[in-house]
């Protein structure tokens, strides 16, 4: 048995560390065209397209205001820009807070009744007149430059869809910054898969489209409560370009407590298996390109390999703690300080210790390139230390529920 | 609308990175366990040469004093012997046959050293603390893991004590016949303590109580110190 299992976990090191590689490889092959897409950002624009800012939301009225004055502080001609608030049935004071801006020529305001955020959004579908259109989250917040770097990128004729670069909004608690790290991950990862042409989710935190795309697929459906990735599939399979505006911020109030944390993580995670069995012919089909052939199938065992990984490395530390407890109960507790002459001979110099050496290494280079690109430094902080520390253990906590409500069709709720 | 090129160059390129780094890791993992095995193997050549000038020494006895012949720091480097040992053996798995020959040779060594400390006792009418303590792999023997603590709790509570442990299971000759010169039973956990084999598990009270000596000799060192 131990054999099998080692076998199984150097074949899940081995494909991580293969996927580990060919970010890396991707990142040396595009750095410059990074640099390159700084300085056309740095021009600006010359003809501004019109957008509109879809806002759906669900008793939200304690972030709307500041959405919509982050919305209104866009640095866009207000004659181009459209911000459209659309109150989806909330129970709560989000409609008053709305009315607040009923005055602003640009804001416009709808009240439907409670349907979820994808008939929300395909109500303000249908009255879109602008050339390009997006949404923003009543619990996101918008950098005032991220709209003019994101439109920047629809210069290219091909480009249908551009993504921009999340972080969280002004993190506290442990659970916060270790999410910080996440997401600045999340901002190089999404910059690769764009490069990649294998981005999967088009963040429901201002992602914006050309209007003609929906009249092609059609609008937002339910998805599992992941609409945002559905839709990004959904152009994908119809070979639909998405970009990536890695310089377009936009902030997210992250959650505070691994509780909140945990539920929305588990919606994440369910819907993207429930939309990956619903869009499995992508898989190892090379009309998808890299998304078939690579990007998919790795996302989604890794699910699976960082679950059996974490289970052996519970097990193991199970039994160390068995054994402690075997001893203190036969010979009583006592502590004496490991003695500090270094003798490399006890250094664990077995094969799994050394490559999960190295590819911890290659997430710590990958973490400060990516902290770079999201920072613009590369100084760890205690954020880094969080991460590395907790996230393994969190993680597969909402990992194993959705694989369990994905195999036994368990209900996955919103909130 | 977007083409979706492969570029299977950059594919079979990060393989063989990849592979490589994975190559590495192994040769690396295989050149550190050969040097593991190379320094028990010197360490076990340098007790041989040691155990060889003792029992020399030891012939020599008519022409030096007891005093002159001292073996303690033998025992010390045995025990510090078995811990890499037992490093080598998790790194390596037990049934290597590079371990198992490890194994043999250490087995071999604490007899000899058992043996000549016996007859130093004998010429200067002094009396050892040792235990001989017989182990097998866990499936064989459940107590064993518990009867280690005892045991290690009990050299570092009393420093004068000896104690060899041998792996009942060693396919080693002059191993078997220590069993069956001390009428060891594969019952294990095995102790012989006062040269009386004792079997089951034994708390360190159990112990202490098997060989008094043990506590009178800490008795003895508390008064010299003073």
């Amino acid at each position: 048995m131990p054999d099998i299992s080692n076998t199984i976990i150097y074949i899940f090191i081995f494909i991580s560390l293969y996927f580990e590689v060919f970010v890396l490889i991707t990142y040396f092959e595009t750095r410059l065209t990074i640099k390159e897409e700084n300085v056309v950002i740095k021009k600006g624009l010359k003809k501004y397209p019109s957008v509109t800012i879809m806002v759906p939301c669900w008793n939200e009225a304690g972030t709307l205001s500041k959405t919509i004055h982050s919305l209104l502080n866009l640095n866009y001609p207000k004659d181009k820009l459209k911000i459209m608030i659309i109150d989806d049935g909330s129970t709560d004071n989000t409609w008053k807070v709305a009315e607040k801006f009923k005055n602003k020529p640009q804001v416009e305001m709808y009240h439907k009744e409670n349907g979820g955020k994808y008939t929300a959004l395909n109500f303000g579908l249908t009255k879109i007149t602008t050339d390009l259109v997006g949404c923003l989250d009543a619990d996101s917040y918008v950098d005032k430059d991220a709209l003019q770097n994101i439109v920047t990128y629809f210069q290219d004729k091909e480009t249908m869809a551009v993504t921009p670069s999340v972080k969280v909004w002004q993190p506290k608690t442990i659970i916060q910054l270790i999410q910080k790290v996440e997401y600045g991950w999340g901002i190089f990862l999404r910059k690769m898969l764009s490069y990649m042409g294998a981005l999967y989710v088009t963040p429901g935190p201002f992602s914006i489209f050309r209007r003609e795309i929906f009249d092609v697929v059609g609008g937002y459906r339910h998805a599992h409560q992941t609409e945002d990735m559905e839709l990004a599939m959904r152009l994908q399979t119809n070979h639909i370009k998405i970009a990536n505006a890695h310089n377009a911020y936009v902030y997210t109030v992250a959650p505070a407590t691994l509780r909140k944390l945990y539920k929305q993580r588990l919606r994440w995670t369910y819907g993207f298996l429930k939309n990956v069995i619903d869009y499995r012919f992508v898989f190892f089909k090379r009309e998808y390109g890299n998304l078939g052939i690579f990007v998919l199938p790795v996302a989604s065992l890794s699910i699976f390999s960082a679950l059996y990984l974490i289970a052996v490395t519970m097990f193991s530390f199970g039994q160390s703690v068995f054994k402690e407890i075997i001893k203190i109960q036969t010979v009583g507790f006592s502590y004496t300080w490991p003695a500090f002459n270094f003798n490399w001979f006890t250094i664990n110099t077995e094969f799994l210790a050394l490559i999960s050496t190295i590819a911890l290494l290659g997430t710590i280079y990958m973490m400060l390139l990516s902290r770079k690109m999201s920072e613009g430094n590369v100084r760890p902080g205690l954020d880094m230390l969080y991460f590395l520390t907790l996230y393994t253990f969190i993680a597969p906590l909402w990992m194993a529920k959705a694989v369990y409500n994905t195999l036994f069709k368990v209900k996955t709720s919103w909130r | 609308m977007q083409h979706n090129t492969i570029d299977w160059k950059k594919y079979i390129f990060t393989f063989l990175i990849t592979a490589i780094i994975f190559g590495t890791a192994i040769y690396l993992s295989s050149y550190f366990s050969n040097k593991k095995v190379a320094e028990i193997r010197g360490i076990q050549d340098k007790i041989a040469v040691d155990i060889l000038s003792s029992e020399t020494q030891f012939s020599l006895l008519a022409e030096s004093s007891c005093k002159d012949i001292d073996n303690t720091s033998l025992s010390k480097e045995l025990s510090s012997l078995e811990g890499k040992l037992s490093i080598a053996e998790k790194d390596r798995g037990t049934d290597n046959s590079e371990v198992q020959y490890l194994k043999q040779y250490y087995a071999l060594l604490e007899i000899k050293d058992y043996l000549l400390m016996k007859k130093v006792a004998q010429k200067c009418n002094a009396e050892p603390l040792y235990i001989l303590y017989f182990y097998s792999t866990p499936d064989k023997c459940p107590d064993c893991e518990k009867e280690g603590y005892v045991l290690t709790k009990l050299r570092e509570t009393y420093p004068k004590l000896r104690i060899y442990s041998f792996d009942y299971d060693t396919n080693l000759s002059a191993l078997q016949t220590l069993i069956e010169v001390h009428k060891i039973k594969s019952t294990l956990p095995a102790l012989l303590i006062n040269e009386t084999p004792q079997y089951e598990f034994k708390s360190i009270e159990d112990i202490e109580k098997l060989y008094p000596q043990l506590v009178k000799s800490l008795a003895t060192t508390t008064v010299n110190a003073r």
